[in-house]
């Protein structure tokens, strides 16, 4: 058994993939009609046979109330390896991306959270290189 | 605010929000655990701020989605200016 798949619920599956692929630059894996919605994943270009990311309708109606708690509260809903946080920070900064945390030192990690416009928070985190 | 800040969990959190104003919960138990090593749940973090919120010492407001922690200084000048100044200084005319 291995996991290959993580999800993010999206409140607009288009918005979603404009957003982790133009912004983030992610790249559109799957896309199959699926009902109502689509089945939609992106994978990172850096890994394009690893885990993907499942951009899941969030039409649920326990899902709203749930997302909006973990944003008051600030709770990133993942989170995703980068190698340079700062760097990170000033290119989605620069695209327009809300942070509600800046780049921070948080013991060995740094780690900065933005907004996915989706309805989630999002963290991006770096090891320390050495 | 005495009272407030005589936890030391709650101190750490007002050092913290010196540093950073308008912080989320969550900035502020990733801080506290992984800066201080504070063994702290989520619930705890929350109470902790609503004393410190009581006291005046913290802020909490809402911006767009998000709830935001911001540091008052004024109870912390006020004691100075009131208690420590006077004790520390004694020389020193007391501010009207």
């Amino acid at each position: 058994m291995r996991i290959n798949l993580a999800s993010v619920f999206v409140d607009d599956q288009v918005k979603a993939l404009a957003f982790y692929t133009e912004v983030l630059g992610f790249e559109k894996k799957t896309d199959l009609p699926a009902g109502e919605a689509r089945w939609l994943t992106v994978v990172s270009p850096e890994d394009p046979d690893g885990v993907e990311l499942v951009l899941e309708p969030d039409g649920h109606p326990a899902v709203g109330p749930f997302k909006r708690a973990l944003v008051a509260d600030g709770i990133p809903y993942t989170s995703f390896a980068v190698s340079d946080v700062a760097a990170e920070h000033a290119r989605l900064a620069a695209a327009g991306v809300a942070f509600t945390q800046p780049p921070t030192a948080m013991g060995p990690v740094t780690t900065a959270v933005f907004d996915d416009t989706c309805g989630n928070l999002i963290q991006i985190a770096s090891l320390p290189t050495d | 605010m005495f009272k407030a800040i005589s936890d030391p969990t709650r101190r750490v959190l007002v050092e913290e929000l010196a540093e950073r104003d308008g912080q989320t919960l969550f900035e502020l138990c990733v801080r506290l655990i992984s800066r201080h090593g504070l063994d702290v749940s989520r619930q705890a973090v929350a109470k902790h701020l609503d004393v410190l919120e009581a006291a005046g010492l913290v802020h909490v407001r809402r911006e767009g989605r998000y709830r935001l922690h911001t540091l008052d200084r004024a109870p912390l000048r006020a004691a100075w200016d009131e208690w420590f100044r006077p004790l520390v200084q004694p020389d020193d005319p007391i501010k009207e």
